[in-house]
């Protein structure tokens, strides 16, 4: 099959630091002409980092990239395009109003004279969209009237224009279904024949055994293996490379939790949310907490959001302390004690521009206010406490969101909801933008709020983070409950196995 | 615990260092006093070129009752645009509670009654144009500028419709006496401009509800999912936008004796104009009423200066966008100073934090 075995690229010792992160810690990677190479590790390894480096829209601290044998530095996107790298991400970078042809000339349109040459453009484009076999796609439609499946193509198409030589393709089928999954393995197939390498990122175990050559597995920053093949590495090995981390993180113990046997105060009953949640149902009693573990896309933070109002289930029911809480309704679930600290802090959560003070307090104006009227003194009183309770810093109340750090403005919004007295507490992805030291003291946090009495739902991508976590684990796939287990009946693996095989019923015996 | 202590993990003061000293114009009072000096500037050039012509009491209180009108409507448009909107109607909601306000029935109730059902009127008629602009902008999700500019369009249309094209007189004379009294030796008119910015200012710094308009205007899904009801706080933006307009009607109606379809044309442009120069960001979230009041103050300053100096209103319109332009791009260059004052890091913080997750989308195409 692999018509060209002369290494393409070649990634070594790559370094990546933000503040406060280090995102990567030394990946190598080399692929091949011709190969799909398939990149595989979990929420957070450093993915995303590493494909963005190599599209040079992130410049590595340390490292050596060399491209046919020379090293190179791809210092924006231009320089990585030119070379015949093209990146097609999750979330496509099409310009919905504009034609297929326009898109995949975009940036490079077809001139004469300063006239453009629509013609010439359509042609081009009905010649590219033929040796991906699709040929069903118009080169004048426009790309927002498009499948999910096609604007891919045109991604691609788009890609081949440049005569990329180099393909990274960001989790392709996870807008796909089966059908379709299947001709992108075919357009990959007459691209690798070709003697196009093909960087594939994807989570389906099963996909990359199909259509992958050899796998680099990268964990906490780090290649932790490569050049396996992709056909027959057991897959048991794959997972144990990809979990065992290094980094330790300190959870807080949960022996003293409290007995079972109160009622639950969040109870969740069928709830539906068409595309996302399947008749999802769950219960968590004062003081516990409950994971939700599953991929991007398996319908997690939608499950949450139905709980909060913020996303209407078109059936089921949620109930806070027995009362029935109004779907869609954000402001009533709060009245009723619910807080969510969402996905997206800054955009979500925050008001970057305003001081600590007025975000801690902006879910408990009326309780500053007499007659309307703001105390603003009450108000930082009441935040300062706050800051001081969460060792939140600085203290000073006074200073703008925008410069804290991320542990930081998660604590601001933690604060927000403890000054609420909020009873059920649902965390999305707490830790997300964290750094390493933050993270334990948000995990004791949580910990300490249900030990309060809080009801805690706690929706990670980090396994061993719900897992440290939590009490009890939900395990989601496409918006159905997988499995339902105490925390410490389950392992990382066996977790990883689920979610990745999708397999409806929880065995001890595949697992492991 | 701005300086790290000895006791202090060395992972967790990335952030702590503080900002240097703020320097100048890059705080809110910092940025009127900006606006203040152009006003004295304009005051001086005043006094030099028309001298006692302008520096008389009668010659301010001329400046000040001419800018009682836009002030009044600016006021609520800062609330507006803070939360995040427009209101491109205000001229056409003036014209329009004019208009209903001296109609020859409400005229003729009014004299049975009291002349405050004329005042009442207009109020209500910009109270439920206002809610009307709000209910297809929260609920309809109506984008506000269109919304706004078809309100304008259909209000003002509804004001000839109503006056059949005539301007109709004001008749009642204790009306007009209450309205044209000087009571300390001030207009009126600017007594009621300067209770309307006195309770805007109010309003908006000392109570939930401008709490809450900011937090709207700033970030409506962080908003939303703080529990505000964010649906319901913009239609009262626009309600109380549009019982602005209503007071600017009385005070067009008391200064010209008239109601008129033609009142209040373009002024939503000096209202929109002076809410910017005033400091207030087009795209919400930020915001003062001083600089508002201060922006309109500025635009009358200015035509009365021309005017003393025989300038034609062709070329006071001229030197009102140079100022529209040369205030805002100042501002940007003050906020953008503030900005990198403020995070000494070399990698922008979205960026940053974005980049270590591993399933976040990916960048911008190139």
């Amino acid at each position: 099959m692999v018509r060209d075995n002369q290494v393409l690229l070649q990634m070594q010792g790559i370094v990546k630091t933000f503040p406060g992160v280090r995102a990567l810690g030394g990946v190598d990677l080399d692929v091949r002409a011709g190969e799909v190479h398939c990149l595989l590790g979990q929420n957070g390894a450093g993915k995303s980092t590493l494909i963005k480096v190599l599209a040079g829209a992130h410049q590595p601290d340390e490292g050596e990239i060399r491209w046919d044998g020379e090293a190179v530095r791809l210092t924006d996107p231009q320089a990585a395009m030119k070379l015949g790298i093209a990146t097609i991400y999750q979330e496509l970078d099409l310009v919905a109003g504009l034609s297929v042809a326009d898109n995949v000339f975009l940036g490079r349109e077809r001139s004469r004279f300063g006239l453009s040459r629509p013609a010439s453009a359509h042609r081009a484009t009905t010649a590219l969209l033929e040796r991906l076999g699709h040929p069903e796609i118009r080169p004048g439609t426009e790309v927002g009237a498009l499948s999910a499946a096609s604007q891919q193509m045109v991604s691609m198409a788009r890609a081949l224009s440049q005569d990329a030589r180099l393909i990274v393709m960001d989790e392709p089928s996870a807008v796909l279904d089966n059908e379709e999954v299947e001709r992108l393995f075919d357009v990959v197939r007459d691209l690798t024949a070709d003697g196009v390498a093909v960087v594939y990122i994807s989570h389906r175990l099963e996909e990359i055994r199909r259509i992958g050559d050899r796998i680099t597995v990268i964990k906490d920053g780090r290649t932790v293996a490569t050049g396996l093949p992709a056909r027959d590495t057991p897959t048991r090995d794959v997972i144990a490379l990809m979990t065992g981390r290094s980094i330790e993180y300190v959870f807080p113990g949960r022996e003293d939790r409290p007995a079972p046997a109160a009622e639950p105060l969040l109870e969740v009953e069928h709830i539906t949310v068409p595309g996302h949640v399947a008749d999802v149902s769950f219960t968590v009693a004062p003081g516990e907490i409950l994971g939700l573990a599953g991929l991007v896309g398996s319908g997690r933070s939608e499950v949450l959001e139905a709980v909060y109002g913020a996303r209407r289930p078109t059936s089921g029911q949620v109930r806070v302390g027995g009362e029935r809480l109004r779907p869609g309704d954000v402001a009533a679930a709060v009245a009723a004690g619910v807080g969510l600290a969402p996905e997206e802090r800054k955009s979500q959560a925050l008001l970057l521009g305003d001081p600590i003070y007025r975000n801690i307090t902006l879910s408990s104006l009326a309780r500053f206010a007499r007659g309307g009227f703001l105390s603003v003194r009450g108000e930082k009183a009441a935040a300062r406490a706050q800051t001081e309770a969460l060792d939140l810093r600085p203290v000073d109340v006074d200073r703008e969101v925008r410069t804290l750090s991320g542990g930081n403005q998660q604590k601001v919004v933690l604060a927000r909801w403890l000054l609420r007295d909020c009873r059920v507490l649902l965390l999305d992805e707490p830790t997300r933008g964290v750094d390493v030291g933050a993270r334990s003291e948000i995990y004791a946090l949580v910990r300490a709020l249900a030990d309060r009495g809080v009801a805690v739902v706690v929706v990670s991508s980090e396994i061993p983070e719900v897992l440290g976590l939590a009490d009890r684990v939900l395990v989601l796939a496409e918006g159905r409950v997988l499995a339902d287990e105490p925390a410490g009946a389950l392992d990382e693996h066996q977790v990883l196995d689920l979610v990745m095989q999708g397999t409806p019923t929880h065995s001890e015996d595949d697992a492991a | 615990m701005s300086t790290p202590t000895t006791q202090a993990p060395p992972t967790t003061s990335t952030a702590t260092r503080r900002p240097a000293a703020a320097g100048f114009l890059s705080g809110p009072a910092g940025r009127n006093a900006g606006l203040v000096i152009a006003l004295l500037i304009l005051c001086v050039v005043g006094i030099a070129t028309a001298g006692d012509r302008f520096a008389s009491t009668d010659n301010l209180l001329t400046i000040l009752r001419l800018a009682a009108v836009t002030g009044v409507v600016s006021v609520g448009m800062t609330f507006v645009i803070i939360g995040g909107g427009i209101d491109l109607s205000v001229g056409a909601l003036v014209a329009l509670s004019s208009v209903w306000a001296t109609t020859l029935a409400t005229q003729a109730l009014a004299a049975d009654v009291h002349w405050v059902v004329m005042v009442g009127t207009a109020l209500l008629v910009g109270a439920v144009a206002g809610l009307v602009n709000g209910v297809v902008i929260a609920y309809g999700k109506l984008v506000a500028f269109i919304a706004t500019l078809a309100m304008l369009a259909a209000a003002r249309g509804l004001a000839e419709i109503i006056a059949n094209r005539r301007t109709q007189i004001v008749q009642d004379q204790d009306f007009l006496r209450f309205f044209s009294g000087s009571p300390l030796g001030v207009p009126t008119l600017v007594w009621m401009f300067a209770v309307v910015a006195a309770l805007g200012w109010v309003l908006l710094n000392r109570t939930t509800f401008g709490r809450r308009t900011f937090a709207v205007g700033g970030n409506a899904e962080a908003a939303r999912l703080a529990g505000i009801r964010v649906q319901r706080h913009t239609v009262a933006l626009y309600v109380l936008s549009g019982v602005t307009c209503g007071i600017a009607a009385v005070m067009l109606m008391a200064r010209t004796t008239t109601g008129s379809s033609t009142h209040g044309t373009l002024l939503e442009l000096d209202a929109i104009a002076a809410v910017v120069i005033g400091g207030t960001l087009l795209v919400g979230g930020r915001g003062t009423i001083v600089g508002t009041v201060l922006g309109v103050l500025i635009f009358t300053s200015l035509s009365n200066v021309f005017t003393l100096n025989n300038l034609s209103s062709s070329a006071q319109a001229v030197a009102k966008g140079v100022i529209i332009v040369a205030a805002v791009l100042l501002q940007q260059r003050v906020a953008a100073g503030r900005r990198q004052r403020r995070s000494p890091r070399a990698v922008p913080p979205t960026a940053a934090e974005g980049a270590p997750a591993g399933a976040s989308p990916g960048v911008p195409a190139p």
